[in-house]
C-alpha cells in the first residue's frame, strides 16, 4: 500500500473546505434559533451557480461571489416562509432542498463535462516549499484560508461584539429578546441569508476546486453532514473545524483505501463517511446535558409575536 | 409634583375593550398601586406606558413633555423601566450579558461589571456579574431585572407583580430597597393583587375593574377588606371547611428521591409523607424549588423507584399515568395550555386526556366521540364553564374557565387521591373560589387531596395539614394550626425545621 | 400593513382550500418557468395535467398513473403518522431500498422454488427489512437522543451504496452477462409482481395500498393511537400527562414508516422495476414527503396528493420527450408544490388583516 501521510493531511483539508464554509454558516443560523435544514440545496445552487459564472466569465473569484449571492437568495424562500409565514421550519428546509436540487438540475443542463477556470494557489513567500509542512499548510487555494478565516471572524462576532450577544440572546429565548425590543424576525433572516451564502460558497468550491466539474447531484449528501459537524461542534465555532477536517479525513482515507486496491468492495468504503457522521452525532447526542447546554434554546421554534 | 400624567388611556381588541378612558397621576418619589383583578386591564395598561402596545385613544406626558412611545427603547429612553412578571432573561447567558442586553449603550464587559457590583451593594440586591443567570435562584433573578434597569437611571421603575416569586424575607429585602429608591426621588409604579403588602408600601393606589378606574384611594386609610371590595364589586363567598376526622392513608410517599435530567432543574431528595382519607395537605413554596419535578413524579410521567409512592396497597412508582388513573390517582399540572390541555385540540378531545380509560371513553382502543362529548358537556355544565360549546378548542377559553375544565375533568371522576399544582393560579376571585370549594368538597367526599400553590392566603384557607418544599426537600407536615407566615417564609428560605 | 392574526379555532374551509391553492399557484409559477425556458406555458401545463389523464395515449398513462402513485401513497401513509408526532423520517428512500433487497435476496434465495408461499414470504421480509433500517434511527433517538433526521438521511447513502454492494456481487445474477443487476423476476413466476389487468398497472401493491389507505382513514380519526400521534406533535407536554410514552410513540413512528417503506420497495421490485439494479431506487422515498404534507397528513388527501403527484411524474416523462425539457424540471414543479403548500398554509391558523396605520 502507498498512501502519503503527507498528501492524505493536505488533501484531507481540501475536501474538508466546502463542508466547514457551509457549517460556519449553519452555526451562525442555528444560533439565532432556526434550523435549517436546506443546506443541501443551497449547497448545490451555489455549486451550480458558481460554476456558470466561473466559466461565463473566466474568474473563479467571480463564481464564488456569484454563488454566495445565489445561496443567499434561495436561502430568502426558507427566511419568508419560517418567519413570515410560520411554516414548520423542518418541512421547509426538506422543500428548499429538495427544491435546490431540482433547480440545480435545470441550471446545470448543458454544463456538464466542462472544465472550469483553475483557482490559483495562494502564496506564502515559498512557504509551501518547506519540508512536510509546506505542502500540508501552504500549498492551498486561497478559500481554504478564506475558511478558517470565517471560522475566526464568526467566534470573534460571538464571543466580544454587542451584535454576536443579540444574536445569542435571540436564539436562546426569542420571547425575551422580543420583549426587550429587539427585532427576533429580523436578524433571522439575516442570519439565514448569512448561512445561505456560506452554503452557496460551499457548493462552489465542490464545483470549482475539489471536484472540479459540475454533475447532477454533486453535492452527495455534503449539506447533511455539515448539519451534523454543527451538532458535533456543540455550536462551538473552532470545534467546526475540528469535525470539518475529521470528516474530510474519513472520506480521503477511504477514496485512498479504494485507489490502492484494498481489499474490500469499493461501495463499502464509500459507506464510511455516512458511518462515522452517524457515530459522531451519536457520540455528541448522548451527553444530554452538555448538549441541552450549548443547542440555543429556541432552536426550531417558531416566533409569532403577538402585539 | 406630577412626574406621569395618564389622560383617557383606552385599547381595545377583537372582543374586549381592555382598558376604557383610564386617567390617573403618578407624583415624583411616590409608590404608587395598580391594582386590579386579573383580565383588569393592568397588564395593557402598562404595555403602553413602556411602549409595547399602542393606546387607540388617549394621552401621557412625562415630566411635562407629551409622551408616547412606540417602542420599550423609546421608553426607556425617557426614562422609564419595567421590571416584568414574566422575566425577560437569558439562562445560558451570565447576568453581566443579561444586563447588557437589556441597556442601550452598555459600557464594556469590565466597566459594566463594575458598575453592576456597585449598584447591588448600594441598594442590597448581592449578585456576581459572572454567574449563569440559569444557576440563580428566581429571587437572584429578580434582582438582575431590577439592576438592569436601575443602571438606566430611571425615573419611573414599574414592578409588575414582583412578589409572587419571593420569600416573605426576600419581600421585606425589596421593600426597603424600593422605600430607598422612592427616598431618592423614583418614582415606583407597582402593581400588584396583594393588598396587605400594598398597605405596606404604597403611597396611593389606583384600582381598575373590567378596564375602568374604579377609584384611587390612599391604602393606609382603607382596609384589605374595603380594597378587595373596590376590586371585585361583590361580596366574596369564602370556602367553608368542614372539620373532619381523616380516615386512612391513601397515599404513601417515602424516601422519593429523584435526579432532575434539566441542568436548571431541581432535583428531589428524601420526600416523605402521607395523605390521609378526607385530608388536604398544603404544600408551600416559592417557584422553582422542586413542585414541578414532584408533579411530574407523582403523576407518572416520570418513573420512580417502585416502592416510593404507594396508593392504598399498590407500589406504582413504576406505573405510568394511565395505570395510577385507574388505580385511582388524578393530577392536574400547572400548565394549563400545552400540559393539563392540548391547546388546539376541543374539549371533547381533551376528556380524552385523562379520561379515556378511567372513564370508558373507548373500547378496544376505538374512540367513543358521543361518550366524551357528553362527559365535557357535564364538565361545562357542573364547573360553569364558560364556552360556546364541547367543540370549542382549549386555548379559545379564557384562563379561568380553562382552569375550570380541567378541575372539574379530573373531581369528576372520582379520585381517591387528587394532587394539584397551582389550583387558582390566573383565575378571577369568583372561579378561584369555587375552584377551592370544590377541593374542599371533594375531600369530605373521603378523598385526599394534596395541593401545592404559591399562594399562601389559598393554602391557609383550604389546607389540613402544612408543608413546605424548599429545593427539592420537604419540611415536616404539620396541622395548620400554629402555622404563621413568618414561619412559612423561614422554612422557604431554607431552615429545615420551625 | 398586513399582519397576521391568530385565529380561536382552525379554519376549516382553509384546510380543504390550500392545498387548491397551492395547486394553482405551482401552475401559474410553473408557467412562468416554462416561458423562461422558451416553451408554451399553456402547452406545458397541459402535457402535465391534462395528458397522462385524457390525452391521445392516456390509455397507457393511465396505467402508469397508478404504478406510480401507489408507493408513494404507501410510504406516504408510513410517514404522515411518524410527521404527525413530531418524528422526521427523512430517509425512507433508504428503508425502500433495504425493503427491496432484503426481500428480493428472500426470494432470489428460494430460485427456483415454485411456491405460493415465496411471495408471501416476500412481502414480510421486505416489510421487516424495510422496519429494522427505520429502526436504526428509532433506537439512536430513543438511547442517544440522536437527531432521526440525520441519522435516517445518513443512512439513505448507506443502503444505497449497500445495494450497490450487493448487485455487483452477491445477487449479481448468476445467469447474467455480469451486468451489475440481480436475475429478473419475471423469470421467476413464484416472486413475481405481475400487472393484474392489462394496461391498468395495477399491481399486488396497488391494492396492498388500497387496503393501508382504509386502515389509516380508520386509525387517524377513530383509534386512540391516531389521538395519540395528533397529541403527541401537537402538544408534547400534554401527551405525556395522558400517558403517552415518547420512546414508544418514537419506536413505533418509525417502525410503521420504515415497515410499509419497505413493502413498498419489495412491490416496486418484484413489479414495475422488475430486477434489483443500483438504478432502480426512483426517489419515491423523498417525493413521498412531498405527498404527506401535500395531502395533509390525512389518508384521503394523501390518496388526491399521491395521484396528483404521480399525474407530474408522468407528465414529466412526457414534457421530456415531446418538448425536449430536461427531468429535472418536474423536480423543481414539485419542490415548487411543496413550497406553495407551506406558504398558503398559515391561513388555517392565521388571518390575513390589513389595516392602515399611520406610521410617527
Amino acid at each position: 500500500m502507498d498512501i502519503s501521510i503527507v498528501s492524505l493531511l493536505a488533501t484531507l483539508i481540501v475536501a474538508a473546505t466546502p463542508i466547514l464554509l457551509a457549517a460556519t454558516g449553519e452555526l451562525i443560523v442555528e444560533k439565532s434559533g432556526v434550523l435549517n435544514l436546506g443546506v443541501e440545496g443551497m449547497m448545490i445552487i451555489g455549486a451550480i451557480c458558481g460554476f456558470i459564472a466561473a466559466v461565463n466569465t473566466d474568474s473563479p473569484l467571480i463564481g464564488f461571489i456569484v454563488a454566495a449571492l445565489a445561496g443567499a437568495a434561495l436561502s430568502l424562500l426558507f427566511a419568508v416562509l419560517t418567519q413570515y409565514l410560520l411554516a414548520n421550519q423542518v418541512a421547509s428546509g426538506l422543500a428548499l432542498t429538495l427544491f435546490g436540487l431540482g433547480l440545480s438540475a435545470l441550471l446545470g443542463h448543458g454544463y456538464s463535462g466542462i472544465k472550469p477556470p483553475s483557482s490559483p494557489k495562494m502564496e506564502w513567500f515559498g512557504m509551501a516549499e518547506l519540508p512536510v509542512v509546506g505542502p500540508i499548510f501552504f500549498n492551498h487555494d486561497m478559500m481554504v484560508y478564506f475558511s478558517i478565516f470565517l471560522v475566526l471572524v464568526v467566534w470573534l462576532f460571538l464571543k466580544f461584539t454587542r451584535g454576536g450577544l443579540i444574536l445569542r440572546a435571540v436564539g436562546e429565548n426569542h420571547e425575551a429578546a422580543h420583549a426587550l425590543g429587539y427585532k427576533v424576525i429580523r436578524i433571522r433572516i439575516l442570519a439565514i441569508m448569512f448561512g445561505g451564502a456560506c452554503a452557496g460558497m460551499g457548493g462552489a468550491y465542490l464545483s470549482l476546486v475539489r471536484v472540479p466539474q459540475w454533475t447532477e447531484g454533486m453535492t452527495a449528501g455534503a449539506g447533511w453532514i455539515a448539519l451534523a459537524i454543527v451538532v458535533f461542534a456543540s455550536w462551538k465555532p473552532w470545534r467546526l473545524i475540528l469535525g470539518a477536517y475529521l470528516f474530510g479525513g474519513v472520506t480521503i482515507l477511504q477514496l485512498n483505501l479504494q485507489a490502492n486496491g484494498f481489499d474490500m468492495p469499493v461501495s463499502y468504503l464509500s459507506m464510511a463517511p455516512y458511518l462515522v457522521t452517524i457515530v459522531v452525532l451519536v457520540i455528541m447526542s448522548a451527553d444530554r446535558r452538555r448538549a441541552s447546554l450549548n443547542a440555543p434554546a429556541s432552536l426550531g421554534k417558531i416566533f409569532h409575536a403577538s402585539s | 409634583m406630577t412626574l406621569i400624567e395618564i389622560r383617557g388611556l383606552t385599547k381595545g381588541y377583537p372582543g374586549v375593550v381592555a382598558n376604557d378612558d383610564v386617567s390617573f397621576d403618578i407624583d415624583k418619589g411616590e409608590i404608587h398601586a395598580l391594582l386590579g383583578e386579573n383580565g383588569a386591564g393592568k397588564s395593557t395598561l402598562v404595555k403602553m406606558i413602556y411602549g409595547l402596545v399602542r393606546p387607540d385613544i388617549g394621552t401621557m406626558t412625562l415630566d411635562g413633555e407629551s409622551f408616547a412611545p412606540t417602542e420599550p427603547r423609546a421608553s426607556r429612553v425617557k426614562g422609564v423601566a419595567m421590571v416584568f412578571q414574566h422575566f425577560s432573561l437569558f439562562e445560558a447567558l451570565s447576568v453581566a450579558e443579561n444586563i447588557a442586553l437589556g441597556m442601550e449603550n452598555p459600557p464594556k464587559t469590565n466597566a459594566l461589571s463594575n458598575q453592576i457590583r456597585e449598584v447591588s451593594l448600594k441598594y442590597g440586591l448581592v449578585l456576581d456579574p459572572n454567574r449563569l443567570v440559569g444557576d440563580l435562584s428566581v429571587g437572584e433573578r429578580q434582582r438582575v431585572e431590577i439592576i438592569r434597569c436601575l443602571l438606566q437611571d430611571p425615573k419611573l421603575l414599574i414592578m409588575d407583580e414582583p412578589t409572587s416569586v419571593l420569600t416573605p424575607q426576600e419581600v421585606d429585602a425589596l421593600f426597603t430597597t424600593l422605600r430607598r429608591l422612592r427616598d431618592e426621588g423614583t418614582s415606583i409604579l407597582y402593581i400588584s393583587h396583594k393588598l396587605e403588602e400594598i398597605k405596606i408600601l404604597c403611597n396611593r393606589a389606583t384600582i381598575l375593574r373590567h378596564g375602568k378606574v374604579i377609584g384611587i384611594c390612599i391604602p393606609k386609610n382603607e382596609t384589605a377588606k374595603s380594597m378587595a371590595e373596590m376590586m371585585v364589586g361583590s361580596k366574596l363567598k369564602t370556602p367553608q371547611k368542614t372539620v373532619t376526622n381523616f380516615g386512612l392513608p391513601l397515599l404513601i410517599i417515602k424516601n422519593l428521591s429523584l435526579k432532575s435530567t434539566d441542568p436548571f432543574g431541581t432535583s428531589l431528595k428524601n420526600i416523605t409523607f402521607n395523605i390521609r382519607a378526607g385530608e388536604v395537605m398544603g404544600v408551600a413554596g416559592v417557584a422553582g424549588n422542586g413542585q414541578d419535578e414532584l408533579m411530574l413524579a407523582l403523576s407518572g410521567e416520570v418513573l420512580t423507584e417502585v416502592n416510593s409512592i404507594q396508593l392504598e396497597n399498590n407500589f406504582i412508582g413504576q406505573s405510568g399515568p394511565v395505570e395510577r388513573r385507574l388505580h385511582g390517582l388524578l393530577t392536574a399540572p400547572e400548565e394549563r395550555l400545552g400540559h393539563a390541555a392540548a391547546p388546539d385540540m376541543n374539549l371533547s378531545e381533551n376528556t380524552l386526556l385523562s379520561g379515556f380509560q378511567r372513564q370508558k371513553l373507548g373500547r378496544r382502543g376505538f374512540i367513543n366521540k358521543s361518550g366524551a362529548a357528553a362527559f365535557a358537556e357535564k364538565i361545562i355544565e357542573k364547573f360553569d364553564v364558560r364556552t360556546t360549546s364541547v367543540s370549542s378548542a382549549a386555548k379559545s377559553l379564557s384562563g379561568g374557565n380553562l382552569q375550570k375544565f380541567v378541575m372539574g375533568r379530573e373531581i369528576l371522576q372520582n379520585p381517591k387521591v387528587f394532587i394539584v399544582n397551582q389550583p387558582t393560579w390566573g383565575v378571577d376571585a369568583a372561579a378561584a373560589a369555587f375552584i377551592r370549594q370544590s377541593l374542599l368538597e371533594l375531600a369530605s367526599g373521603g378523598a385526599g387531596v394534596l395541593v401545592i400553590s404559591q399562594d399562601l392566603d389559598e393554602l391557609m384557607e383550604i389546607s389540613d395539614t402544612f408543608t413546605v418544599i424548599s429545593e427539592g426537600r420537604l419540611s415536616e407536615p404539620s396541622p395548620i394550626k400554629g402555622v404563621t407566615t413568618e414561619k412559612i417564609g423561614l422554612l422557604m428560605g431554607g431552615s429545615k425545621k420551625i | 400593513m398586513i399582519r397576521l392574526e391568530p385565529r380561536t379555532d382552525p379554519s376549516q374551509t382553509m384546510i380543504i382550500l390550500t392545498p387548491i391553492l397551492a395547486v394553482l399557484a405551482t401552475m401559474v409559477v410553473g408557467g412562468i418557468l416554462f416561458v423562461t425556458l422558451g416553451k408554451n406555458p399553456f402547452e406545458a401545463i397541459r402535457m402535465i395535467f391534462w395528458d397522462p389523464l385524457f390525452g391521445e395515449h392516456a390509455f397507457y398513462y393511465r396505467g402508469q398513473i397508478l404504478v406510480k402513485a401507489a408507493p408513494l401513497i404507501m410510504i406516504a401513509l408510513g410517514l404522515s403518522f411518524g410527521f404527525r408526532a413530531g418524528i422526521w423520517n427523512i430517509g425512507a428512500e433508504g428503508q425502500f431500498i433495504m425493503g427491496a433487497v432484503i426481500g428480493g435476496a428472500t426470494g432470489l434465495a428460494l430460485y427456483p422454488l415454485d411456491s405460493f408461499i415465496v411471495f408471501p414470504l416476500m412481502v414480510v421480509m421486505g416489510a421487516l427489512g424495510g422496519f429494522l433500517w427505520a429502526m436504526i434511527p428509532a433506537f439512536l433517538k430513543i438511547r442517544f437522543n440522536a437527531n432521526e433526521i440525520l441519522v435516517s438521511l445518513m443512512l439513505v447513502y448507506v443502503a444505497f451504496n449497500f445495494l450497490i454492494g450487493m448487485v455487483t456481487g452477491p445477487l449479481r445474477n448468476p445467469d447474467g452477462f455480469n451486468f451489475p443487476e440481480s436475475r429478473s423476476f419475471q423469470d421467476f413466476p413464484a416472486a413475481h409482481n405481475p400487472e393484474l389487468w392489462a394496461g391498468t398497472g395495477i399491481h399486488l401493491g396497488v391494492l396492498t395500498t388500497l387496503g393501508f389507505i382504509i386502515l389509516a382513514y380508520i386509525m387517524i380519526t377513530r383509534h386512540i393511537f391516531g389521538f395519540n400521534v395528533r397529541l403527541a406533535g401537537q402538544a408534547p407536554r400534554a401527551a405525556k400527562f395522558a400517558g403517552v410514552s415518547p420512546n414508544k410513540m418514537i419506536a413505533i413512528c418509525l417502525g410503521l414508516s420504515g415497515a410499509l417503506a419497505g413493502m413498498a420497495g419489495l412491490f416496486e421490485v418484484t413489479g414495475p422495476a422488475g430486477k434489483l439494479t443500483t438504478t432502480f431506487p426512483l426517489g419515491y422515498g423523498f417525493t413521498a414527503i412531498i405527498v404527506a404534507f401535500l395531502g395533509r397528513l390525512h389518508p384521503i388527501g394523501i390518496l388526491l396528493a399521491g395521484l396528483l403527484m404521480a399525474v407530474t411524474y408522468v407528465g414529466g416523462d412526457i414534457i421530456q420527450s415531446q418538448l425536449s425539457l430536461p427531468k429535472a424540471s418536474i423536480q423543481v414543479f414539485q419542490g415548487m408544490l411543496l413550497f406553495f403548500l407551506l406558504a398558503v398554509d398559515v391561513l388555517v391558523n392565521f388571518r390575513l388583516r390589513i389595516s392602515k396605520r399611520i406610521s410617527k
